[in-house]
């Protein structure tokens, strides 16, 4: 379990001051322009080094990630992006970043973008977050006027500027590329890889979006080092996460915990425990609508990091934990998940935009049980011929879910039909 | 040069290309419906899927770019599922209404549903409906076919310049709109060719024939001076559509929509026999002989300065010559081929070519335009000139009225002192003339078919000479014809000969009474009214203006119904094909030429097309040279008098879709004109006005 000390959210619950006062007290702002006289390359070595792995879903290394980017940038700007639309089910994490710590992210802001040769970043914020956009601006604005960002930011010697975007509630534009595209002003639609945005990316120049998690931890790890971030979770899946828990638990919360924490001292530790007690757990999403989900024998022992979850084939995602119990009717929760991929789906490409309405309605025939045996296999088919085939992950994320249906609770689809059968021959 | 191996096959392949274009020349064929070799990769259908060695996921190989030391696999397990997956969602929301689609037998999807497509449907709920998009006369459109592939809002945004048709909404619900209006591009045919599915349709031929039960006849278009390839496409006698056919240095693989739609004009307005003016002024349907009769009875004992000629803007080049032969047969060089009294010279040959050549646009790095609209005079040049301004680079500036041409146009006047203006160096575009390497003017009609053209073409000349346009391997100066018939007719001198008139000359002539007898070969745009009392002998095809003021009419065939030859604006010799014979009575133009010379005493010496094209050969050699463009000479043309400096140039379409006796004859273009606001309100009877 981890300790306090170890803790980089230190006001995750909005208790103590946001501002830059508050802020300061908390140790962000402190030393900033000692990290950056680390120099570029030293401080993408360090984050590759700490194995820190990316915040937003995929887990994809952090430091890897920047190195892609050009160290010559030439006449084209370099970006960096802050993926702010958090709109993944279940997911609650950079919101609280956002209004009651915004500073620990322009402080990663800053470091990330001189680590990358970036002077401008661009947030862009979810548009339903209207009030987290407002704390953000605010914070911004304090930071210009405190000279933390701007010219010559903390008296570094980079100019560095900060700007706010908020999106128009599409899920899709979550995706890197299509957040792109809507930060351009056009339809929210995933680009082709490559050219990755590292290439071609904002305006068509070098660009690096990340989460708003894995931005906002980059400086602590810098000022603590290394080895203590190594020291947290386990190779390869180190440091700290917020895990987001939702659900059938006593007292669903944020909380920020080691990663590689078992998923029942999890629950057990922050959330006061599954409702009805332990053995009363269904299944559990581990991270986030679009992993598939978890019955109670692997939960039991399963631990939470990205490793070990794609061990048993689901994920971490990002981390936010649906628990649900045993008086959930699993097959009309995944049917809704499966409703909200067909319609944040953009469209563009045929299996995605095909595939998702169809796993919707055949899962909504078999929420009533009004299917026969074989349309299981064909619904995992058509999982099949989804997953992998698509521009961007959203036909992955669509197809996850039904897959970890019918590969736990396949049982459960067969008894409703069956029910259903029988209903209807009682009926003549 | 990056090599690779697609199945089992190393071939090294030019940089830049796709794995898809790739395996292309690895000799396999890849499915696709998104892809199109001249739009941008939008990568969606995800036919295209193939199998990449280190790659987790099949790769969309439409979009990945080739490179060195892939391992492709075209043909595996993997992707063979992959392709039946996406065939199978593509199907389970399109209607699958096959016999009822104008597109069957030449859909892509049906074609691709054959090789990957299941036998039966899996999908058992509702299919979707999506509601009808208008889109004009042109298209038709059932989008419940549509399968979002979003290659025709690629091609109104990128080729053809007008951003009115997207996608909107999202998921399931995605559908490809339009602005409820008529699609404003001379281009809209082409949607219908790229659309893979039945989606976009064309309207005017809905359900008059299925692909198979045409014949198909590769030939030329001469709705323009363009010289578009094109497919005529009968079914008996009957053309019921013409469609492009690839020419990579003309139209590449486009045509615009008069020469696509005005093919029903070909059925109506037609004249299927000969007609003679009676005493009472009334034309009455003759015989042949009789027809002939009264012509050479008209010409007895006259001599020839009373006999002229005019030539219009559809004819081949094998007729003018006929007629040409016969003029001097009768002793007259009365003979013109500008109708439209366009003051071209005689030669050079380069002073009235498009000698920068349509593929040539886009070597360019700077154009001006002078009196000339591409966009309604030659769109598929404007094609070229916008998708060279595409690729950045290229300023374009006009003098003449301002009209959207889908690109950026600075306006520099409208009238030949601004352009005597820019011939002394003024303004800064001369400046953007003279830095550039390749600079380019394209010289259109709206600035030679007036009194002053030649002082016109004079001062184009000398800027095209001041601004170095005209060197060892670039020549920029290019006079865009409006007429398929016009370069041929220059080419084998159907100009006035030694004293004989002009086209103002011969309408002069005929209003005083010098000229008295006129043939007009196809020639409908001139002023009838200017004939006076000369007894006019009209050779053509439709019952146009020159045929209300025949006093005898010839029918002659129309471009499909004949093989004729055609010179391009570039100067480019092509062969057009018959494909379907004449109606009724009506002959090839040469032949009724040629069997009129018999009746009069002095037969041509050509008794078949063979040895009339050898004749059109001895004339001018280049009629030998077909499908290629020969360097035009350069030498001294024009005038040096000033032009009229503030009369204003004058554009001669104003409606694109009637220019000529064909289109003019033609539903569709009618119907065209009226959905653009182009045509006078129809005339109203008596139930409905």
């Amino acid at each position: 379990m981890l300790q306090d000390k170890d803790r980089i959210f230190t006001n995750l619950y909005g208790q103590d001051d946001w501002r830059l006062a508050g802020a300061r007290r908390r140790g962000v702002w402190d030393g900033t322009k000692a990290l950056i006289a680390l120099g570029r390359d030293n401080i993408v070595d360090k984050v590759k080094e700490s194995e820190l792995r990316g915040r937003g879903g995929a887990g994809f290394p952090t430091g890897l990630k920047w190195s892609f980017m050009p160290k010559d940038p030439g006449e084209r700007p370099s970006y960096l992006v802050v993926n702010a639309d958090e709109s993944e089910p279940g997911t609650c994490k950079d919101r609280e970043i956002l209004r009651f710590d915004p500073h620990r992210l322009i402080e990663g802001c800053l470091v990330s973008s001189f680590a990358m040769g970036a002077h401008a970043c661009y947030i862009y914020v979810r548009g339903e977050f209207y009030f987290e956009n407002s704390q953000m601006q605010q914070a911004i604005d304090e930071a210009y006027e405190a000279g933390l960002v701007g010219k010559n930011a903390c008296g570094s010697g980079w100019d560095f500027d900060i700007y706010m975007h908020r999106g128009a509630g599409a899920y899709i534009c979550g995706e890197e590329t299509a957040l792109l595209e809507s930060l351009e002003g056009k339809k929210g639609q995933p680009r082709l890889k490559p050219p990755f945005p590292a290439a071609v990316g904002l305006y068509g120049c070098p660009t690096t979006v990340n989460n708003v998690e894995t931005i906002a931890v980059v400086p602590e790890i810098l000022r603590r080092g290394v080895d203590w971030w190594k020291s947290i979770g386990r190779p390869k899946n180190t440091g700290t996460k917020i895990f987001s828990i939702s659900g059938h638990v006593e007292k669903p919360c944020n909380v920020e915990e080691e990663m590689g924490i078992p998923l029942k001292e999890l629950i057990d530790k922050h959330c006061g425990g599954v409702r009805g007690g332990w053995d009363n757990l269904l299944a559990v999403i581990p991270g986030g609508s679009s992993v598939p989900c978890l019955p109670k024998s692997i939960c039991d022992s399963v631990l939470m990091d990205f490793d070990s979850l794609r061990e048993v084939q689901s994920g971490l995602g990002t981390a936010a934990v649906i628990v649900m119990d045993k008086s959930t009717d699993i097959v009309a929760a995944i049917e809704r998940l499966a409703h909200f991929y067909m319609h944040e789906s953009c469209g563009q490409c045929t299996p995605c935009r095909e595939g998702t309405g169809w796993m919707w309605r055949v899962l909504g025939r078999m929420v009533r049980g009004e299917a026969e045996a074989g349309e299981i296999d064909t619904l995992l088919d058509v999982t099949k011929q989804v997953e992998g085939h698509t521009i961007c992950a959203l036909g992955d994320a669509a197809a996850w879910p039904v897959q970890g249906l019918i590969r736990h609770f396949r049982p459960e689809l067969e008894r409703r039909m069956e029910q259903y059968r029988a209903s209807k021959v009682a009926a003549e | 040069m990056p090599k690779l191996t697609i199945d089992g096959v190393e071939i090294e392949v030019p940089d830049g290309l796709t794995v898809l274009q790739a395996c292309e020349l690895a000799g396999k064929e890849i499915p696709r419906f998104c892809y199109h070799d001249r739009l941008s990769v939008a990568g969606n259908c995800r036919m295209c899927l193939v199998e990449m060695e280190r790659s987790p996921k099949p790769i969309a190989s439409c979009a990945m770019p080739a490179a060195p030391d892939m391992v492709i696999h075209t043909d595996t397990p993997t992707v063979r599922k992959a392709r039946q997956g996406v065939m199978e969602f593509l199907l389970i929301n399109h209607p699958l209404d096959c016999p009822i689609c104008d597109q069957g037998g030449e859909c892509d999807l049906q074609d691709q549903a054959m090789a990957y497509g299941y036998d039966r449907s899996r999908y058992q709920e509702n299919k979707r409906a999506v509601s009808e998009k208008y889109m004009g006369p042109l298209i038709k459109t059932i989008m419940t076919r549509c399968i979002q592939c979003t290659r025709c809002v690629r091609f109104a945004t990128e080729i053809a310049g007008v951003e009115e048709m997207g996608l909107v909404n999202r998921g399931e619900h995605a559908e490809v709109t339009t602005l409820e209006k008529a699609v404003d591009s001379e281009l809209s045919g082409n949607l219908v060719d790229i659309c893979p599915v039945g989606a976009l349709t064309s309207r005017p031929y809905a359900f008059k024939a299925r692909p198979w039960e045409l014949q198909s006849t590769p030939s030329v278009d001469v709705m323009d001076a363009v010289g578009s390839n094109i497919k005529v496409e009968t079914r008996g006698r009957e053309v019921l559509r013409v469609l492009p056919r690839l020419h990579e240095d003309i139209n590449e693989e486009w045509i615009a929509d008069k020469t696509r739609h005005a093919c029903d004009g070909l059925s109506r307005q037609r004249l299927d026999r000969p007609y003679r003016r009676g005493e009472d002024g009334r034309l009455r349907e003759a015989t042949w002989e009789q027809a002939f009769e009264a012509v050479a009875e008209r010409l007895e004992d006259l001599p020839g300065a009373a006999v002229a000629a005019l030539a219009g803007d559809l004819c081949d080049a094998e007729s003018m010559l006929a007629l040409k032969d016969l003029m001097a047969a009768l002793g007259s060089a009365n003979l013109d081929c500008r109708q439209d009294g366009a003051k071209l010279p005689a030669g050079p040959r380069g002073a009235y070519l498009f000698n920068t050549s349509i593929a040539g646009i886009e070597r360019a790095d700077a154009c001006l335009l002078i009196g000339s609209d591409p966009r309604r005079e030659a769109p598929l040049i404007n094609a070229r000139l916008r998708k060279r301004f595409l690729r950045g680079g290229f300023p374009v500036a006009a003098i003449g009225p301002q009209r959207d041409l889908t690109y950026e146009v600075a306006q520099l006047g409208e009238d030949p002192g601004a352009l005597a203006a820019l011939a002394e160096g003024e303004g800064a575009f001369a400046g953007v003339l003279r830095r550039a390497e390749r600079p380019m003017l394209v010289l259109g009609m709206g600035a030679l078919a007036r009194p002053d053209g030649a002082s016109i073409l004079g001062m184009a000349r000398r800027i095209a000479l001041e601004t170095g346009m005209v060197g060892d391997d670039w020549n920029g100066f290019n006079v865009l014809h409006r007429a398929a018939a016009r370069v041929g007719g220059l080419d084998l001198g159907f100009l006035p000969g030694e004293g004989g008139r002009d086209r103002d000359a011969i309408l002069a002539g005929a209003a005083s009474g010098e000229v008295k007898v006129v043939f007009l070969l196809g020639a409908d745009e001139i002023d009838m009214s200017a004939l006076g009392k000369a007894f006019v002998v009209y050779i053509g095809h439709h019952g146009d203006a020159g045929a209300h003021r025949a006093d005898v009419i010839l029918p002659g065939a129309a471009y499909s119904e004949k093989n004729g030859t055609y010179v391009n604006t570039e100067g480019r010799v092509q062969l057009g094909r018959l494909a379907g014979s004449p109606p009724g009575d009506a002959r090839e133009d040469w032949t009724i030429l040629r069997a009129f010379s018999e009746r009069l005493g002095s037969p041509l010496p050509y008794d078949n097309l063979g040895q009339l094209r050898q004749r059109l050969i001895e004339v001018n050699p280049l009629f030998a040279r077909l499908d290629q463009v020969a360097p035009g000479a350069w030498g001294a043309f024009g005038s040096e008098t000033p032009a009229e400096a503030s009369s204003p140039f004058l554009l001669p379409v104003d409606n694109y879709y009637m220019t000529d006796p064909i289109s003019r004859a033609s539903v569709t273009m009618a119907e065209c004109a009226e959905a653009f606001g182009l045509a006078a309100p129809a005339k109203r009877t008596g139930t409905d006005g």
